[in-house]
Protein backbone atom coordinates (compact mmCIF):
# COMPACT_ATOMS: atom_id res chain seq x y z
CA UNK A 1 0.00 0.00 0.00
CA UNK A 2 0.78 3.86 -0.61
CA UNK A 3 1.31 5.79 1.97
CA UNK A 4 0.71 9.32 2.00
CA UNK A 5 3.48 11.10 4.87
CA UNK A 6 2.18 14.18 6.46
CA UNK A 7 4.07 14.33 9.50
CA UNK A 8 7.12 15.96 7.57
CA UNK A 9 9.18 13.55 10.19
CA UNK A 10 10.79 10.98 7.36
CA UNK A 11 13.82 11.39 6.41
CA UNK A 12 13.55 8.27 3.92
CA UNK A 13 14.35 8.57 0.23
CA UNK A 14 11.13 9.07 -1.27
CA UNK A 15 9.73 7.24 -4.08
CA UNK A 16 8.70 9.14 -6.93
CA UNK A 17 5.10 10.64 -6.87
CA UNK A 18 6.68 11.63 -2.97
CA UNK A 19 5.28 8.29 -1.40
CA UNK A 20 7.12 6.53 1.19
CA UNK A 21 7.61 3.32 1.29
CA UNK A 22 5.80 0.93 3.66
CA UNK A 23 7.10 -0.15 7.25
CA UNK A 24 4.15 -1.86 8.62
CA UNK A 25 6.28 -3.27 11.32
CA UNK A 26 7.94 0.28 12.62
CA UNK A 27 5.88 1.43 16.09
CA UNK A 28 7.28 5.03 15.37
CA UNK A 29 5.83 4.78 12.23
CA UNK A 30 4.99 8.76 10.96
CA UNK A 31 1.40 9.63 10.83
CA UNK A 32 -0.04 8.71 7.34
CA UNK A 33 -3.35 7.54 5.85
CA UNK A 34 -3.11 4.67 2.81
CA UNK A 35 -4.37 5.97 -0.43
CA UNK A 36 -5.93 3.11 -2.77
CA UNK A 37 -2.64 1.90 -5.00
CA UNK A 38 -4.26 4.01 -8.58
CA UNK A 39 -2.55 6.59 -10.85
CA UNK A 40 -5.70 8.90 -10.75
CA UNK A 41 -6.69 9.38 -7.44
CA UNK A 42 -9.44 11.97 -7.67
CA UNK A 43 -10.95 10.33 -11.11
CA UNK A 44 -11.21 7.07 -8.76
CA UNK A 45 -12.93 9.28 -6.12
CA UNK A 46 -15.39 9.97 -8.52
CA UNK A 47 -15.98 6.41 -9.93
CA UNK A 48 -16.34 5.19 -6.35
CA UNK A 49 -19.24 7.81 -5.64
CA UNK A 50 -20.79 6.68 -8.66
CA UNK A 51 -20.72 3.63 -7.87
CA UNK A 52 -23.03 3.60 -5.16
CA UNK A 53 -25.40 5.85 -6.62
CA UNK A 54 -27.87 2.88 -7.87
CA UNK A 55 -29.97 3.56 -11.17
CA UNK A 56 -33.41 2.96 -10.83
CA UNK A 57 -34.56 1.34 -13.86
CA UNK A 58 -38.17 1.49 -14.15
CA UNK A 59 -41.10 3.58 -14.78
CA UNK A 60 -43.19 3.97 -11.63
CA UNK A 61 -46.02 6.80 -11.30
CA UNK A 62 -48.64 8.05 -8.58
CA UNK A 63 -50.80 11.71 -9.11
CA UNK A 64 -53.79 12.83 -6.77
CA UNK A 65 -56.87 13.70 -8.15
CA UNK A 66 -60.49 14.70 -7.32
CA UNK A 67 -61.38 11.30 -6.51
CA UNK A 68 -58.36 10.08 -4.84
CA UNK A 69 -54.48 9.16 -6.25
CA UNK A 70 -53.93 6.71 -9.21
CA UNK A 71 -50.58 5.26 -8.90
CA UNK A 72 -49.57 2.93 -11.92
CA UNK A 73 -46.22 1.15 -12.75
CA UNK A 74 -44.73 -0.76 -15.10
CA UNK A 75 -43.31 -4.88 -14.32
CA UNK A 76 -39.83 -5.31 -15.78
CA UNK A 77 -36.72 -6.02 -13.85
CA UNK A 78 -33.33 -5.90 -15.84
CA UNK A 79 -29.59 -6.37 -14.51
CA UNK A 80 -27.80 -4.63 -16.47
CA UNK A 81 -28.99 -5.40 -20.58
CA UNK A 82 -30.67 -8.71 -19.22
CA UNK A 83 -34.25 -8.65 -18.75
CA UNK A 84 -34.36 -10.47 -15.47
CA UNK A 85 -38.32 -10.73 -15.11
CA UNK A 86 -41.57 -9.11 -17.17
CA UNK A 87 -43.86 -9.68 -14.04
CA UNK A 88 -42.22 -7.54 -10.77
CA UNK A 89 -45.04 -6.15 -8.47
CA UNK A 90 -43.87 -2.74 -8.06
CA UNK A 91 -46.81 -2.14 -5.95
CA UNK A 92 -46.53 -2.73 -2.63
CA UNK A 93 -49.68 -2.69 -0.37
CA UNK A 94 -48.39 -1.15 3.18
CA UNK A 95 -51.61 -1.54 4.68
CA UNK A 96 -55.65 -1.35 3.08
CA UNK A 97 -55.12 2.01 2.93
CA UNK A 98 -51.82 2.95 1.49
CA UNK A 99 -49.94 1.75 -1.52
CA UNK A 100 -46.01 2.24 -1.72
CA UNK A 101 -44.37 2.35 -5.01
CA UNK A 102 -40.48 0.83 -5.74
CA UNK A 103 -38.18 1.85 -8.33
CA UNK A 104 -34.53 0.85 -7.44
CA UNK A 105 -33.17 -2.22 -5.39
CA UNK A 106 -36.12 -4.26 -5.13
CA UNK A 107 -34.84 -6.01 -1.72
CA UNK A 108 -34.49 -2.97 -0.30
CA UNK A 109 -37.95 -1.36 -1.31
CA UNK A 110 -39.25 -4.84 -0.33
CA UNK A 111 -38.29 -4.81 2.98
CA UNK A 112 -38.73 -1.21 3.45
CA UNK A 113 -42.19 -0.97 2.36
CA UNK A 114 -42.69 -4.06 4.92
CA UNK A 115 -41.00 -2.07 7.90
CA UNK A 116 -43.41 0.49 7.31
CA UNK A 117 -46.17 -1.61 6.81
CA UNK A 118 -45.00 -2.84 10.15
CA UNK A 119 -44.45 0.80 11.86
CA UNK A 120 -48.02 1.79 10.98
CA UNK A 121 -49.89 -1.26 12.30
CA UNK A 122 -47.72 -0.78 15.78
CA UNK A 123 -48.62 3.21 15.56
CA UNK A 124 -52.69 2.00 15.23
CA UNK A 125 -52.56 0.00 18.01
CA UNK A 126 -50.72 2.46 20.39
CA UNK A 127 -52.65 5.82 19.40
CA UNK A 128 -56.09 3.69 18.21
CA UNK A 129 -55.95 5.52 14.92
CA UNK A 130 -54.72 4.77 11.44
CA UNK A 131 -51.54 7.09 10.93
CA UNK A 132 -51.63 9.56 8.52
CA UNK A 133 -49.54 9.72 5.32
CA UNK A 134 -47.71 12.14 6.09
CA UNK A 135 -46.65 10.41 9.24
CA UNK A 136 -45.86 6.75 7.45
CA UNK A 137 -43.78 9.30 4.87
CA UNK A 138 -41.64 10.61 7.29
CA UNK A 139 -41.36 7.35 9.17
CA UNK A 140 -39.90 5.89 6.11
CA UNK A 141 -37.51 8.86 5.07
CA UNK A 142 -35.98 9.32 8.74
CA UNK A 143 -34.71 5.53 8.33
CA UNK A 144 -33.68 6.01 4.71
CA UNK A 145 -31.77 9.01 6.32
CA UNK A 146 -29.77 7.51 8.64
CA UNK A 147 -28.65 4.78 6.31
CA UNK A 148 -27.69 7.71 3.86
CA UNK A 149 -24.50 6.81 1.74
CA UNK A 150 -24.42 3.60 2.37
CA UNK A 151 -25.88 2.19 -0.91
CA UNK A 152 -29.36 1.55 -0.59
CA UNK A 153 -31.88 1.78 -3.29
CA UNK A 154 -35.34 3.26 -2.71
CA UNK A 155 -36.84 5.63 -4.43
CA UNK A 156 -40.19 4.97 -3.27
CA UNK A 157 -43.84 7.34 -2.97
CA UNK A 158 -46.16 6.74 -0.08
CA UNK A 159 -50.00 6.94 -1.28
CA UNK A 160 -52.91 6.98 0.52
CA UNK A 161 -56.25 8.52 1.61
CA UNK A 162 -56.41 9.53 5.57
CA UNK A 163 -58.35 11.98 7.60
CA UNK A 164 -57.08 15.01 5.40
CA UNK A 165 -58.13 13.32 2.68
CA UNK A 166 -55.80 11.52 -0.35
CA UNK A 167 -51.98 12.47 0.48
CA UNK A 168 -48.86 11.64 -1.76
CA UNK A 169 -45.25 11.74 -0.94
CA UNK A 170 -41.98 11.23 -2.64
CA UNK A 171 -39.39 9.57 -0.51
CA UNK A 172 -35.93 8.56 -1.78
CA UNK A 173 -32.82 7.07 -0.42
CA UNK A 174 -31.09 10.40 -0.36
CA UNK A 175 -32.94 11.18 2.75
CA UNK A 176 -35.47 13.38 0.53
CA UNK A 177 -38.91 13.84 1.11
CA UNK A 178 -41.90 15.73 -0.97
CA UNK A 179 -44.95 16.13 -0.76
CA UNK A 180 -46.96 16.71 -3.98
CA UNK A 181 -49.51 16.00 -6.15
CA UNK A 182 -47.88 14.37 -9.33
CA UNK A 183 -44.76 12.27 -8.89
CA UNK A 184 -43.00 9.86 -11.52
CA UNK A 185 -39.42 7.51 -10.65
CA UNK A 186 -37.89 5.90 -12.34
CA UNK A 187 -35.21 5.69 -15.53
CA UNK A 188 -38.94 5.68 -17.55
CA UNK A 189 -40.23 8.96 -15.24
CA UNK A 190 -39.15 11.58 -17.88
CA UNK A 191 -41.82 10.10 -20.64
CA UNK A 192 -44.13 9.37 -18.13
CA UNK A 193 -44.22 13.38 -17.01
CA UNK A 194 -44.53 14.18 -20.21
CA UNK A 195 -47.86 12.21 -20.98
CA UNK A 196 -49.05 13.00 -17.39
CA UNK A 197 -48.25 16.44 -17.36
CA UNK A 198 -50.13 17.55 -20.48
CA UNK A 199 -53.15 15.39 -19.68
CA UNK A 200 -53.59 15.95 -15.88
CA UNK A 201 -56.62 18.02 -14.69
CA UNK A 202 -57.57 17.98 -11.20
CA UNK A 203 -61.38 16.85 -11.84
CA UNK A 204 -61.21 13.76 -13.67
CA UNK A 205 -63.27 10.56 -13.29
CA UNK A 206 -61.96 7.32 -12.17
CA UNK A 207 -61.93 5.93 -15.27
CA UNK A 208 -60.05 8.89 -17.08
CA UNK A 209 -57.47 9.18 -14.47
CA UNK A 210 -56.38 5.47 -15.25
CA UNK A 211 -56.31 5.99 -18.57
CA UNK A 212 -53.75 8.61 -18.32
CA UNK A 213 -51.92 6.74 -16.17
CA UNK A 214 -51.85 3.70 -18.11
CA UNK A 215 -50.86 5.72 -21.17
CA UNK A 216 -48.01 7.36 -19.40
CA UNK A 217 -47.07 4.01 -18.55
CA UNK A 218 -47.30 2.98 -21.78
CA UNK A 219 -45.32 5.60 -23.52
CA UNK A 220 -42.11 5.22 -20.84
CA UNK A 221 -42.21 1.76 -21.48
CA UNK A 222 -42.33 2.24 -25.34
CA UNK A 223 -39.03 4.50 -25.00
CA UNK A 224 -37.08 3.26 -22.23
CA UNK A 225 -35.82 -0.34 -22.38
CA UNK A 226 -35.36 -1.12 -18.66
CA UNK A 227 -39.25 -0.48 -18.66
CA UNK A 228 -41.65 -3.17 -20.07
CA UNK A 229 -44.36 -5.42 -18.84
CA UNK A 230 -47.42 -4.99 -17.86
CA UNK A 231 -48.78 -1.68 -16.54
CA UNK A 232 -50.84 -2.09 -13.52
CA UNK A 233 -52.92 0.56 -12.48
CA UNK A 234 -54.14 1.17 -8.61
CA UNK A 235 -56.78 3.66 -7.42
CA UNK A 236 -56.71 5.03 -3.54
CA UNK A 237 -59.98 6.17 -2.61
CA UNK A 238 -61.50 6.58 0.71
CA UNK A 239 -62.58 2.84 1.50
CA UNK A 240 -58.58 2.19 0.55
CA UNK A 241 -57.15 0.75 -2.55
CA UNK A 242 -58.43 -1.31 -5.28
CA UNK A 243 -56.68 -2.68 -8.35
CA UNK A 244 -57.89 -1.48 -11.33
CA UNK A 245 -56.07 -2.93 -14.60
CA UNK A 246 -53.07 -4.84 -15.50
CA UNK A 247 -52.36 -5.04 -18.93
CA UNK A 248 -49.33 -5.87 -20.83
CA UNK A 249 -48.17 -2.83 -22.66
CA UNK A 250 -47.07 -4.49 -26.04
CA UNK A 251 -51.15 -5.32 -26.41
CA UNK A 252 -51.62 -1.50 -25.23
CA UNK A 253 -49.57 -0.32 -28.00
CA UNK A 254 -51.69 -2.35 -30.77
CA UNK A 255 -54.75 -1.17 -28.54
CA UNK A 256 -53.75 2.58 -29.11
CA UNK A 257 -51.88 2.30 -32.45
CA UNK A 258 -54.05 -0.32 -34.47
CA UNK A 259 -52.05 -1.63 -37.55
CA UNK A 260 -53.63 -0.09 -40.46
CA UNK A 261 -53.65 -2.62 -43.22
CA UNK A 262 -52.33 -0.68 -46.43
CA UNK A 263 -53.63 -2.03 -49.68
CA UNK A 264 -50.59 -3.84 -51.31
CA UNK A 265 -48.92 -2.07 -54.64
CA UNK A 266 -49.33 -2.97 -57.62
CA UNK A 267 -46.88 -6.03 -57.80
CA UNK A 268 -44.50 -6.03 -60.20
CA UNK A 269 -45.27 -8.37 -62.99
CA UNK A 270 -42.56 -11.23 -63.96
CA UNK A 271 -40.75 -9.63 -66.89
CA UNK A 272 -40.99 -12.48 -69.44
CA UNK A 273 -38.45 -13.98 -70.70
CA UNK A 274 -36.48 -11.74 -73.62
CA UNK B 1 -28.84 25.32 -9.60
CA UNK B 2 -30.58 26.31 -6.17
CA UNK B 3 -30.69 30.25 -5.44
CA UNK B 4 -30.71 31.68 -2.10
CA UNK B 5 -30.37 35.10 -1.19
CA UNK B 6 -30.74 37.91 1.42
CA UNK B 7 -30.50 41.47 2.70
CA UNK B 8 -31.82 43.95 5.65
CA UNK B 9 -33.51 47.20 5.24
CA UNK B 10 -35.09 49.54 7.51
CA UNK B 11 -36.95 47.49 10.21
CA UNK B 12 -36.56 44.12 8.46
CA UNK B 13 -34.75 41.62 7.12
CA UNK B 14 -36.04 39.20 3.68
CA UNK B 15 -34.12 36.11 2.48
CA UNK B 16 -35.70 34.55 -0.87
CA UNK B 17 -35.26 31.06 -2.42
CA UNK B 18 -36.16 29.72 -5.00
CA UNK B 19 -38.67 27.05 -4.81
CA UNK B 20 -37.31 23.61 -7.13
CA UNK B 21 -36.93 20.12 -6.10
CA UNK B 22 -34.62 18.49 -8.64
CA UNK B 23 -33.13 15.04 -9.12
CA UNK B 24 -30.67 15.27 -12.17
CA UNK B 25 -32.27 16.16 -15.31
CA UNK B 26 -36.05 16.47 -13.63
CA UNK B 27 -37.94 18.84 -11.36
CA UNK B 28 -39.65 16.99 -9.01
CA UNK B 29 -41.64 20.12 -7.85
CA UNK B 30 -41.52 23.83 -8.34
CA UNK B 31 -43.39 25.06 -5.46
CA UNK B 32 -41.16 23.47 -2.43
CA UNK B 33 -40.76 26.20 0.06
CA UNK B 34 -37.33 26.08 1.18
CA UNK B 35 -37.08 29.27 3.50
CA UNK B 36 -38.43 27.54 7.01
CA UNK B 37 -40.07 29.51 9.97
CA UNK B 38 -37.87 28.64 12.64
CA UNK B 39 -39.88 30.95 15.46
CA UNK B 40 -41.87 33.92 15.57
CA UNK B 41 -39.07 36.08 14.17
CA UNK B 42 -36.50 34.03 12.48
CA UNK B 43 -36.48 32.84 8.55
CA UNK B 44 -33.89 29.87 7.72
CA UNK B 45 -33.65 30.17 4.10
CA UNK B 46 -31.39 26.67 3.32
CA UNK B 47 -30.30 25.17 0.38
CA UNK B 48 -28.68 21.97 -0.07
CA UNK B 49 -28.80 18.04 -0.43
CA UNK B 50 -32.01 16.37 -0.48
CA UNK B 51 -32.29 14.92 2.34
CA UNK B 52 -29.55 17.14 4.43
CA UNK B 53 -31.57 20.17 4.05
CA UNK B 54 -34.91 19.04 5.47
CA UNK B 55 -33.54 17.00 8.45
CA UNK B 56 -30.70 19.37 9.67
CA UNK B 57 -33.52 22.74 8.97
CA UNK B 58 -36.10 20.65 11.05
CA UNK B 59 -33.43 19.75 13.88
CA UNK B 60 -32.18 23.26 14.14
CA UNK B 61 -35.89 24.34 14.57
CA UNK B 62 -37.09 21.83 16.78
CA UNK B 63 -34.04 22.49 19.20
CA UNK B 64 -34.74 26.28 18.99
CA UNK B 65 -38.23 25.50 20.20
CA UNK B 66 -36.65 23.20 23.20
CA UNK B 67 -34.92 25.99 24.74
CA UNK B 68 -37.71 28.18 24.14
CA UNK B 69 -39.95 25.32 26.27
CA UNK B 70 -37.29 24.63 28.53
CA UNK B 71 -36.41 28.48 29.74
CA UNK B 72 -39.23 30.52 28.66
CA UNK B 73 -37.80 32.95 26.40
CA UNK B 74 -36.66 32.44 22.93
CA UNK B 75 -33.21 32.68 21.68
CA UNK B 76 -31.78 35.84 19.87
CA UNK B 77 -31.08 35.50 16.63
CA UNK B 78 -27.33 35.71 17.02
CA UNK B 79 -27.21 32.87 19.83
CA UNK B 80 -29.48 30.65 16.87
CA UNK B 81 -27.04 31.82 14.52
CA UNK B 82 -24.03 30.07 16.61
CA UNK B 83 -25.82 26.53 17.96
CA UNK B 84 -26.58 26.10 14.17
CA UNK B 85 -22.82 26.66 13.03
CA UNK B 86 -21.77 24.81 16.34
CA UNK B 87 -23.83 21.88 15.10
CA UNK B 88 -22.23 22.12 11.26
CA UNK B 89 -19.23 22.12 12.79
CA UNK B 90 -19.41 19.23 15.28
CA UNK B 91 -20.76 17.23 12.27
CA UNK B 92 -18.38 18.82 9.76
CA UNK B 93 -15.62 15.76 10.76
CA UNK B 94 -17.79 13.06 10.94
CA UNK B 95 -20.92 13.12 8.35
CA UNK B 96 -21.17 16.78 6.81
CA UNK B 97 -24.31 18.25 6.47
CA UNK B 98 -24.33 19.85 2.79
CA UNK B 99 -26.75 22.75 3.89
CA UNK B 100 -25.91 26.24 3.03
CA UNK B 101 -28.22 28.72 5.04
CA UNK B 102 -29.48 32.37 5.51
CA UNK B 103 -30.56 33.45 8.65
CA UNK B 104 -32.30 36.13 8.91
CA UNK B 105 -34.10 37.43 12.54
CA UNK B 106 -35.71 39.99 14.41
CA UNK B 107 -34.54 41.19 18.02
CA UNK B 108 -36.18 43.61 19.79
CA UNK B 109 -33.10 45.13 20.93
CA UNK B 110 -30.80 45.06 17.83
CA UNK B 111 -33.45 45.25 15.35
CA UNK B 112 -32.72 43.21 12.10
CA UNK B 113 -29.95 40.84 11.52
CA UNK B 114 -28.65 38.37 8.89
CA UNK B 115 -26.41 35.53 9.26
CA UNK B 116 -24.37 33.50 6.06
CA UNK B 117 -23.71 30.02 7.35
CA UNK B 118 -22.02 27.62 4.43
CA UNK B 119 -22.00 24.21 4.62
CA UNK B 120 -18.36 23.76 6.09
CA UNK B 121 -20.01 26.58 9.07
CA UNK B 122 -18.74 29.40 8.27
CA UNK B 123 -20.36 32.00 10.16
CA UNK B 124 -20.80 35.65 9.22
CA UNK B 125 -23.03 38.73 10.08
CA UNK B 126 -23.85 40.58 6.75
CA UNK B 127 -25.86 42.94 5.74
CA UNK B 128 -26.77 40.91 2.11
CA UNK B 129 -25.75 37.33 1.08
CA UNK B 130 -26.09 35.01 -1.48
CA UNK B 131 -25.99 30.66 -2.20
CA UNK B 132 -25.77 28.85 -5.42
CA UNK B 133 -25.46 29.90 -8.73
CA UNK B 134 -27.99 32.50 -8.68
CA UNK B 135 -25.41 34.05 -5.86
CA UNK B 136 -23.28 34.86 -9.23
CA UNK B 137 -25.63 37.12 -9.91
CA UNK B 138 -26.91 38.65 -7.21
CA UNK B 139 -24.28 39.75 -5.72
CA UNK B 140 -22.85 41.92 -7.72
CA UNK B 141 -26.55 43.25 -8.28
CA UNK B 142 -27.02 43.84 -4.19
CA UNK B 143 -23.50 45.07 -3.77
CA UNK B 144 -24.58 47.63 -6.87
CA UNK B 145 -27.88 48.70 -5.93
CA UNK B 146 -28.27 48.02 -1.72
CA UNK B 147 -28.01 50.62 0.24
CA UNK B 148 -28.15 49.89 4.37
CA UNK B 149 -31.75 51.26 5.74
CA UNK B 150 -33.86 49.77 2.38
CA UNK B 151 -37.54 50.24 2.67
CA UNK B 152 -39.69 46.97 2.07
CA UNK B 153 -40.80 48.62 -1.61
CA UNK B 154 -37.03 49.51 -2.73
CA UNK B 155 -36.13 45.63 -1.07
CA UNK B 156 -38.52 44.12 -2.98
CA UNK B 157 -37.51 45.88 -6.13
CA UNK B 158 -34.00 44.58 -5.87
CA UNK B 159 -35.14 41.33 -5.10
CA UNK B 160 -36.88 41.66 -8.10
CA UNK B 161 -34.23 42.75 -10.52
CA UNK B 162 -31.94 40.17 -8.82
CA UNK B 163 -34.62 37.57 -9.98
CA UNK B 164 -35.24 39.02 -13.55
CA UNK B 165 -31.45 38.43 -13.76
CA UNK B 166 -31.12 34.88 -12.84
CA UNK B 167 -33.88 34.30 -15.26
CA UNK B 168 -31.97 35.75 -17.72
CA UNK B 169 -28.71 34.63 -17.47
CA UNK B 170 -28.58 31.53 -15.41
CA UNK B 171 -28.97 28.69 -18.01
CA UNK B 172 -31.35 26.13 -16.28
CA UNK B 173 -32.41 28.56 -14.07
CA UNK B 174 -35.43 27.94 -11.25
CA UNK B 175 -38.86 28.55 -12.59
CA UNK B 176 -40.46 29.66 -9.39
CA UNK B 177 -39.23 32.00 -6.10
CA UNK B 178 -40.51 32.34 -2.49
CA UNK B 179 -39.93 35.73 -0.47
CA UNK B 180 -40.26 35.62 3.23
CA UNK B 181 -39.61 38.43 5.57
CA UNK B 182 -38.97 39.10 9.26
CA UNK B 183 -39.71 42.06 10.95
CA UNK B 184 -41.11 43.50 14.56
CA UNK B 185 -44.39 41.75 14.07
CA UNK B 186 -43.42 38.54 13.28
CA UNK B 187 -42.04 35.86 10.58
CA UNK B 188 -44.11 35.69 7.23
CA UNK B 189 -44.37 34.58 3.96
CA UNK B 190 -44.24 38.10 1.68
CA UNK B 191 -44.92 36.92 -2.04
CA UNK B 192 -44.37 33.66 -4.42
CA UNK B 193 -42.17 34.87 -7.83
CA UNK B 194 -44.27 32.27 -10.72
CA UNK B 195 -43.32 31.38 -13.49
CA UNK B 196 -45.42 28.12 -13.50
CA UNK B 197 -47.97 27.24 -11.20
CA UNK B 198 -48.56 23.65 -10.04
CA UNK B 199 -51.54 22.23 -10.37
CA UNK B 200 -54.05 23.18 -7.09
CA UNK B 201 -53.33 20.98 -4.11
CA UNK B 202 -56.38 19.44 -2.73
CA UNK B 203 -58.73 21.07 -0.20
CA UNK B 204 -59.77 18.40 2.37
Amino acid sequence: MMELDLSGFESCPLFPGGVVADHGENPLAAASFQLPACSDFDGFQKDAIQMTKPAKGTTTLAFVFKEGVIVAADSRATMGGYISSQSVKKIVEINPHMLGTIAGGAADCQFWHRNLGIKCRLHELANKRRISVTGASKLLANILYSYKGMGLSVGTMIAGWDEKGPGLYYVDNEGGRLKGTRFSVGSGSPYAYGVLDSGYQFNMSVEEAAELARRAIYHATFHDGASGGVASVYHVGPQGWKKLSGDDVGELHYKYYPMILTPTEQEMADTSAA
Amino acid sequence: MECVFGLVGDGFALVAADSSAVNSILVHKSNEDKIMILDSHKLLGASGEAGDRVQFTEYIQKNVHLYEFRNGIPLSTAAAANFTRGELAQALRKSPYSVNILLAGYDKDIGPSLYYIDYIATLHKVDKGAFGYGSFFSLSMMDRHYHSGMSLKEAVDLVDKCIVEIRTRLVVSPPNFVIKIVDKDGAKEYAWRETIKDAEEPTA
